[in-house]
């Protein structure tokens, strides 16, 4: 007994929730806690058993790619005063991003829970092409929240959710957005929850989502971590990582929470700078409540109204932060900075020019955050960066930044202040 | 928050535990329980009604809850409007949204609870958690008393979570409604019926708010179970938008609570003159529902 209270005491990585310090928690209606106390217990069991985790295993070696590679990007470096700079490839995965590592998981989840049809909401459409995938793969009914704005601006993964076989539902409450696309998919759930699963896409909602999320990306942290090993013979000074609800980043911290010489490192969107008030940078910025299930913080006004976030990066476009997230904000043992879009977009283009690499704007974030760290450190540092997606979903938004398109120039960029993909 | 980074899922059985001892230890009667305790000893449910702070406008929503009082409803929710209402349908949360636009603000409502609260009606205030967080729990607690509302209906913080608020309600003497569902488990219905203080509300339906052709058979079975796990008030909400929904909720719950039905027509009236007036006659067909209700089968 004692033991276990000194390890528990001594390690950052066994928090199983359901709270994280004082944030966590399920501030949700009673409605849905028997959904939740089945989930959180299907769990325990499933991540604890063979055949569960076996075939999750097998499915990422021959259904999403994994291990995901590591490339170390000498050229990209350069312009992070020169430290050893890599990159662990979530981007390579099948769909194209990390959201699949989490969606595959519950998947299985919901089929062992004898459920038939899956929810989610999604953002810029990469968490919903992800349930999308796994529902096809699986045979369950798929219906997909989106706010309206999104659905306009990424018609493509609109067109991708429904050849997969998915319903998609614009949102045309509230902001129209990935907030409101969260609370329309927990409506569906409190109505629908005997048939239904919320494979729910981030590190944040009630509990079990926060630890259940986090345990299904941790592979990326636990890869990344013998890789950097093998590669550079130590362990890496900063891992780095974008932030929205938190999820990639999460992932690949874990792994290195009780590496104490090692920074965490997570880079928040600060849209057009934290002091315009149009951003989303949460734990800058925000203040601890609760919204979407948890006690975290968030971007609310002096009333504790949930204020629209604004990122040029869709999948970082959130007013939330997942608990656990907040938990090491506060304990200082992860440190969270705000990443401009214009930094992002910097950092985005020079992946592409250096190495041929083109990165999810989200991602494009901790590319920034690894050349203002990367600067700081020098060349003697070591810097790990999840790259947690491809930016194939973001040429277009990049397109209109750089002013590459020629068409019409009635439809140019400058009619869209605020373009958020 | 009273919660560490060692507390376990399994502690909330524990923290139900505390919560029934603080409940047993409160103080005067709630008000609320004594209006329906009234209203049992003559022989009938109560009508709930609910409507949102600031719409149409903060005088309109004041002027439209003594409306409703007027016309026959007993007690009084006010919803405090909020940016991410997931409990709530369609015409709820059109009209919380253009509360919200027209600049309604959570101070407004202790002005407003103590306008109605004049009537005699207890006056209940429902609203999601983070407002209240944000205000900071103590303090809306003590405002909220010193404006003569008789307490809070919390529709997603569950008791396991409300720790704070339990010991604000305590020290104010306010009620605390917590809800509970067709889903509930036993357990939960005890732990839930324990740390409430005024009545239980008891969701008809699994689902959000909004009117419903047919409320089916849950609804009475879930009061039966909420009784037997230890309630002695019990209401029922979400759905109910007829005088005959209205009658046969009555003939087995302490009270019928009603939203949606008396939102829509302010939302749907093409002046405010007309829209207290569709609001009055919705309100006295659900009061004649609730009068009319056969209560010999349950009692």
């Amino acid at each position: 007994m004692e033991l276990d209270q000194a390890r528990l005491r001594d390690s950052l990585a066994t928090n199983e929730g359901p709270y994280f310090g004082e944030f966590g928690g399920r501030f949700v209606p009673e409605a849905l806690i028997a959904a939740l106390d089945e989930l959180d217990l299907e769990y325990q069991k499933a991540k604890v058993d063979p055949a569960f985790t076996g075939e999750l295993m097998r499915l990422h070696r021959t259904y999403t790619g994994r291990p995901s590679i590591v490339t170390e990007v000498p050229r990209f470096a350069q312009h992070a005063g020169g430290a050893r700079v890599i990159l662990k490839r979530e981007d390579l995965n099948h769909t194209g991003s990390h959201k699949i590592n989490n969606v595959l998981g519950q998947a299985l989840l919901t089929k062992r829970i004898g459920k038939t049809r899956v929810i989610a909401e999604t953002g810029a459409g990469q968490h919903g092409v992800a349930t999308a995938t796994a529902a096809a793969l699986f045979d369950l009914e798929c219906v997909i929240y989106m706010g309206e704005e999104d659905t306009r601006r990424q018609a493509l993964n609109v067109a991708r959710m429904r050849l997969l076989g998915a319903e998609v539902v614009p949102v045309r409450t509230g902001s129209r957005t990935l907030k409101d696309a969260i609370n329309e998919a927990l409506r569906d759930w409190v109505t629908n929850v005997e048939t239904t699963n919320y494979v729910f896409g981030t590190v944040a909602g009630p509990h079990p989502f926060p630890a259940m999320v986090r345990d299904l990306q941790r592979i990326i942290g636990e890869e990344a971590r013998e890789q950097v090993l093998d590669l550079v013979g130590r362990l890496p000074d900063v891992v780095a990582a974008c932030v929205g609800g938190g999820s990639n980043a999460i992932g690949i911290f874990h792994a290195f929470l009780d590496d104490p010489g090692v920074r965490l490192l997570g880079l928040e969107a600060a849209g057009d700078g934290v002091d315009t008030g149009r951003h989303a940078a949460t734990i800058t910025a925000g203040a601890p409540g609760v919204l979407h299930g948890a006690r975290s913080f968030l971007l609310q006004d002096e009333d504790g109204q949930t204020m629209e976030s604004h990122s040029i990066s869709a999948g970082l476009d959130y007013p939330g932060v997942g608990p656990e997230h907040s938990w090491l904000a506060s304990i200082h043992r992860a440190e969270y900075r705000p990443i401009t879009d214009a930094q992002a977009m910097d950092a985005f283009q020079v992946l592409c020019r250096t190495e041929g690499i083109i990165p999810a704007i989200e991602s494009a974030h901790a590319l920034a955050g690894a050349i203002e760290v990367g600067r700081e450190l020098g060349p003697d540092a070591v810097v790990l960066v999840n790259l947690s997606g491809r930016g194939d979903k973001d040429v277009e938004t990049a397109a209109r930044w750089f002013d590459l398109l020629d068409d019409d120039p009635a439809e140019k960029v400058a009619e869209i202040p605020g373009e958020q993909l | 928050m009273s919660t560490s980074p060692e507390t376990s899922p399994g502690t909330s059985r524990e923290t139900s535990r505390e919560t029934s001892r603080v409940t047993s230890s409160a103080g005067p009667a709630s008000r609320t329980a004594e209006r329906l305790r009234e209203l049992r000893a003559e022989g009938r449910a109560a009508l709930v009604g609910y409507l949102p702070l600031g719409f149409p406008d903060l005088a309109g929503s004041v002027d439209a809850a003594k409306a409703m009082v007027a016309a026959g409803v007993d007690i009084v929710e006010i919803g405090l409007p909020y940016s991410d209402p997931v409990m709530d349908g369609p015409v709820i949360q059109s009209a919380v949204e253009r509360a919200l636009a027209g600049g309604t603000r959570v101070r407004q409502v202790f002005g407003a609870v103590e306008e109605i609260a004049a009537t005699g009606a207890p006056v209940l205030v429902m609203t999601y958690f983070n407002p209240v967080l944000r205000y900071g729990v103590d303090a809306f607690a003590r405002d909220l008393a010193a404006a003569g509302g008789a307490g809070l209906i919390t529709p997603d913080l569950i008791p396991d979570e409300a720790g704070a608020w339990i010991e604000a309600s305590d020290r104010h003497d306010l009620d605390r409604v917590f809800l509970v569902a067709p889903s509930s488990t036993p357990e939960r219905l005890a732990s839930t019926a324990a740390a409430t203080r005024g009545f239980v509300y008891a969701a008809s339906t699994m689902g959000v708010t909004g009117e419903r052709t047919t409320l089916g058979t849950r609804a009475a079975a879930l009061v039966a179970d909420t009784r037997a796990a230890g309630a002695d008030l019990v209401c029922v909400g979400l759905g109910v938008s007829r005088p005959e929904q209205a009658a046969d909720v009555a003939s087995f719950a302490d009270g019928v609570i009603v939203g949606t039905a008396f939102v829509r027509p302010l939302l749907e009236a093409q002046d405010r003159a007309a829209g207290l007036a569709a609001l009055t006659k919705v309100a006295e067909g659900l009061a004649a529902g609730v009068r009319s209700a056969d209560r010999t089968i349950d009692r």
